[in-house]
């Protein structure tokens, strides 16, 4: 009754912070509206039996992911309205009947049985709560996908690196480069009146 | 009263994870600005997840609880090189670019 009670506020908040997500002009309040959708979804968490994932859910996502598209959105001082002008003509119409259908689909298949009633080892089946539970099957039936999922991340972490760089230069030239008033690009660096020649004694 | 006998089954969160889903599908076919879009794949990502959640409970399955963690990581992932690519783009064409603007792989 509760955990019905809960679900249903839950639904509500989520569902409606989704769609004015969606359709928000500013994408800093479409990614708080996200924030709000993760909450909602971290209670749902709590509500099936997944303390760890709920906390995981905010520190990560909320704190983390979240907090990354505000620095860019504020970075790149992109925080102002789109033109709402469709560059692709019936794309949108498209888009929203497409939803509609798949919708439709779901509801249609909600009647249905969703599993097929095979049940695993159990949610409780070890001697430790949630966090124990999911530590031992990360640690050792997954502990093949988990050292390539680090992998994964260090690739990630070096390839944000060298992409969000300022040129394709090397370090070096580029702390040149960043020293000069307002050359930012390489096209603008002609030989002959580069300030750091001009200005050499 | 009738909310006493009303049991929450899973097929209450599959539902509103799928419409979560479609949401986020229609999001990401509509916006046209980047950043948007890639909150839009989130969300998709989001309601994965708590369709996963959803199995383990239903099933008592304790590994789809696992494989939500694996997918938690490989969105943040996702999300680093993502932005990343987007301040680049950004950093090359001043005042604004959306999606349909980079159509290229150079930039």
């Amino acid at each position: 009754m509760a955990e019905f009670v809960i679900f249903f506020i839950m639904a509500a908040i989520a569902l409606g912070a989704a769609i004015g997500m969606v359709i928000a002009r500013n994408p800093v309040h479409s990614a708080l509206l996200l924030v709000t959708v993760l909450i909602a979804i971290a209670v749902m968490f709590l509500l099936q039996d997944a303390q760890l994932l709920a906390a995981v859910q905010i520190i990560v996502y909320a704190g983390a992911i979240v907090v990354l598209f505000l620095f860019v959105i504020m970075l790149l001082g992109v925080d102002r309205s789109e033109s709402l002008e469709d560059p692709v003509r019936s794309q949108r119409p498209a888009a929203i009947v497409l939803g509609i259908i798949g919708v439709a689909e779901v509801l249609f298949l909600a009647g249905r049985h969703w599993s097929t009633g095979a049940t695993g080892a159990g949610l409780h089946a070890g001697s430790g709560g949630n966090v124990q539970n999911v530590a031992r099957a990360i640690f050792t039936d997954y502990l093949w996908p988990f050292e390539v999922l680090t992998i994964l991340l260090v690739v990630a972490v070096v390839g944000g690196v060298v992409l969000a760089r300022r040129s394709g230069l090397p370090a070096e030239q580029e702390y040149d480069l960043e020293r000069d008033d307002d050359v930012t690009t390489p096209s603008d660096l002609d030989p002959e009146d580069s300030p750091t020649e001009a200005t050499t004694p | 009263m009738i909310l006493a006998s009303v049991h929450l089954t899973e097929s209450y969160y599959l539902t509103f994870a799928a419409v979560l889903f479609t949401i986020g599908a229609v999001g990401l076919l509509v916006r046209r600005n980047v950043l948007v879009m890639f909150m839009c794949v989130e969300l998709m990502l989001n309601a994965v997840n708590l369709t996963f959640v959803t199995f383990a409970k239903t099933l008592g399955d304790i590994r789809g609880q696992a494989i939500v963690f694996f997918v938690l990581v490989v969105a943040a992932a996702e999300v680093a090189v993502g932005l990343a690519i987007i301040v680049a783009i950004f950093r090359r064409r001043r005042g604004g670019a959306t999606a349909d603007d980079t159509n290229l792989l150079r930039g």
